[in-house]
């Protein structure tokens, strides 16, 4: 019973970490209806800011979760502005190959820069208390609170202030939003910026939680996540939350349970499985074909 | 008729060149095995330029399709078919590793045609990465080691043969009546669907005939390089032959060929630069797609792959998606 308790409060982490990355996924996709598939370098880096920001600069804890933040938040803006602006008006096949490409980069100047593993130094002087054979780090409590409150924060944002109304107004209606006086190049670069943003957040807080950081790491949670915004229905924020912690208890019972070599086969059948009987994701809505 | 001549030579000169360059060392090795992995690369870029270019969908588990062709194909040539027996036993196995590769083609299909653009996006991606560790955990090929020990079969005048024969079926199953449904879903599946359009048979028969070669593809490449392991085929080799569709243009056989082409030799070519060749190419790619968002050839093709009655196609501009 405990261990099932132990294993629960790690689905719970490796989920809000999910949940955070998918965020991103799902709000680009929502306002542009374009998969953004450097998001899981954005990742990436955030991570790497985090080493940066423990390393070379020597912040503590709550700078160096801003400096994460910001700088990917910077990133997502830059890419949008030279990258996918210039797009939005072409197939949207080559907004997605853009996307790969931009994320390719990503990876591999990190890898210029820093060709092998890094080690993040704890900025955190975890704690762990034992509760009923249940152990319990504050570092774990930490990245569950955190992210629970970033989301938390953003669905504020989305449903009641007024970026929230011209975010979901331009992801119904681009043009008719722009007609009404909705700044739509500005507020398509404060979602990328948010989303980014949180990316950064999820990057730190998993370099907290495992401290070996690559430049690959991106790519297998970046797409997992992406499965998991999917999951949920891309496009809708409750749903790339409830998506990421689905994701995150599947694979942390699987290991649990079963040999651990087996958990991305388990976990992508059961997602593979899911599609195909809710094609649309858990919260998402079909889309009904115009004629 | 003139043309078909032209093209007999070309083709006769092509498989000479195949089988007099290895005989007579004509090229150095390197340039001998770029050559190879250019044919390899050609049919991976054509087969997946029938899903994602003619077929309008977008998928990205062709790397997965490869690894059930190479793993098949490599399983018959190691521990069932009979070391240096006939010479039927290359074709087999490759023929074999396709087939598997379509089969397996066929039951992603069905499901995943439920639905459309993204969310098929999400189910080959997913199959691609339950092929992946699924091949982990079985011993019996190597598990995450790879499976070592192949018999290096694939010779020129084989790839050759066999990318010649990919164009050609592809190429000709565009330009069929079937192929022309392929083409309307792209368009418009809605309106191909009232036009009388099987679209659900359409759709599979495509991604079946497009994995099958992918399959072929994944063969040729494990006889190639006579070792493979589930890592060669993660979702980085998909980029690579999205990338090589891309840049070549979607929609268009000969792109595909261009566009393998470029991938292949810029590839070599940028090799001396080392991890900075790794940030040039996708930067090259980003950079192409800003200022030439369809690729190279972008729904055009070169005029000796199209039929010569030529049935008027849309402009490019109009095209949606």
């Amino acid at each position: 019973m405990a261990y099932l308790f132990q294993q629960i409060l790690n689905a719970l982490q490796l989920g809000s970490i999910y949940a955070l990355i998918a965020l991103g996924y799902t709000m680009v996709y929502g306002i542009m209806t374009m998969i953004n598939f450097a998001h899981g370098d954005i990742f990436m880096v955030g991570a790497f800011l985090c080493f940066v920001a423990a390393t070379v600069l020597g912040l503590s804890f709550i700078p160096a979760l801003l400096f994460s933040m910001l700088g990917c938040a910077l990133l997502g803006v830059v890419i949008e502005r030279l990258a996918y602006k210039p797009l939005r008006e072409a197939p949207r096949v080559s907004a997605v190959i853009t996307a790969l490409g931009v994320g390719l980069m990503l990876e591999h100047l990190t890898l210029v820069f820093s060709p092998y593993p890094r080690h993040v130094p704890a900025l955190w002087s975890s704690a762990s208390w034992h509760v009923g054979g249940v152990t319990l780090s504050s570092l774990q409590v930490l990245i569950i609170v955190l992210s629970v409150l970033l989301m938390v924060f953003l669905d504020w944002l989305v449903r009641r202030t007024m970026l929230g109304l011209a975010i979901r107004a331009i992801s119904w209606d681009r043009t008719v939003a722009a007609i009404m006086g909705v700044p739509v190049d500005a507020v398509i670069s404060l979602t990328f910026a948010i989303g980014a943003s949180l990316g950064g957040a999820a990057g730190f807080l998993y370099a907290l939680a495992y401290p070996v950081i690559d430049p690959y790491m991106g790519v297998i949670v970046g797409w997992k996540a992406f499965i998991a915004a999917v999951v949920g229905g891309i496009g809708n924020i409750r749903g790339a939350m409830l998506g990421g912690f689905i994701l995150g208890a599947v694979e942390i019972l699987v290991a649990a349970f079963l040999p651990s070599t087996y958990r991305d086969l388990i976990a992508f059948a059961l997602l593979f499985i899911l599609l195909i009987c809710k094609p649309y994701g858990i919260l998402g809505q079909p889309r009904p074909q115009k004629v | 008729m003139n043309r078909h001549w032209t093209i007999g030579l070309l083709l006769l000169a092509g498989a000479a060149l195949s089988w007099a360059i290895p005989r007579y060392e004509l090229l150095n090795p390197y340039l001998q095995a770029t050559l190879m992995y250019l044919g390899i690369n050609i049919i991976l870029a054509t087969s997946l330029n029938l899903i994602n270019g003619y077929l309008g969908e977008f998928s990205v588990g062709h790397a997965g399709f490869m690894a059930v062709g190479a793993y098949a194909s490599a399983i018959l040539t190691v521990m069932l078919l009979p070391v240096g027996a006939a010479a039927w036993r290359f074709p087999l196995a490759i023929m074999a590793g396709g087939c598997a590769a379509a089969l397996t083609g066929l039951v992603v299909a069905i499901p995943a045609f439920r639905t459309r653009g993204d969310y098929l996006a999400i189910v080959t991606l997913a199959f691609a990465m339950i092929v992946k560790s699924a091949l982990e955990n079985i011993n019996a090929v190597g598990g995450p080691r790879g499976l070592l020990g192949i018999e290096g079969l694939s010779t020129m005048p084989w790839i050759f043969a066999w990318t010649v024969l990919s164009v050609w079926v592809i190429r000709n199953f565009v330009y069929s009546n079937p192929g022309r449904g392929v083409l309307a879903i792209r368009e418009d599946e809605v309106a191909a669907e009232l036009m009388g359009v099987n679209t659900r048979r359409v759709k599979i028969r495509a991604f079946m005939i497009a994995s099958f070669f992918a399959g072929v593809a994944g063969g040729l490449f494990a006889h190639l390089l006579q070792f493979i392991s589930p890592r060669i085929f993660d979702i980085t080799k998909t980029t690579d032959i999205l990338v090589m569709v891309y840049l070549g243009g979607v929609g268009s056989i000969g792109g595909s060929i261009v566009g393998a082409s470029m991938f292949t030799v810029l590839q070599e070519c940028l090799r001396p630069l080392g991890v900075w060749r790794m940030v040039i190419m996708p930067l090259l790619l980003v950079l192409l797609m800003l200022f030439r968002p369809r690729g190279i050839m972008g729904l055009r093709d070169f005029p000796w792959f199209r039929p010569s009655v030529e049935c008027p196609q849309r402009p490019p501009e109009t095209h949606p998606s």
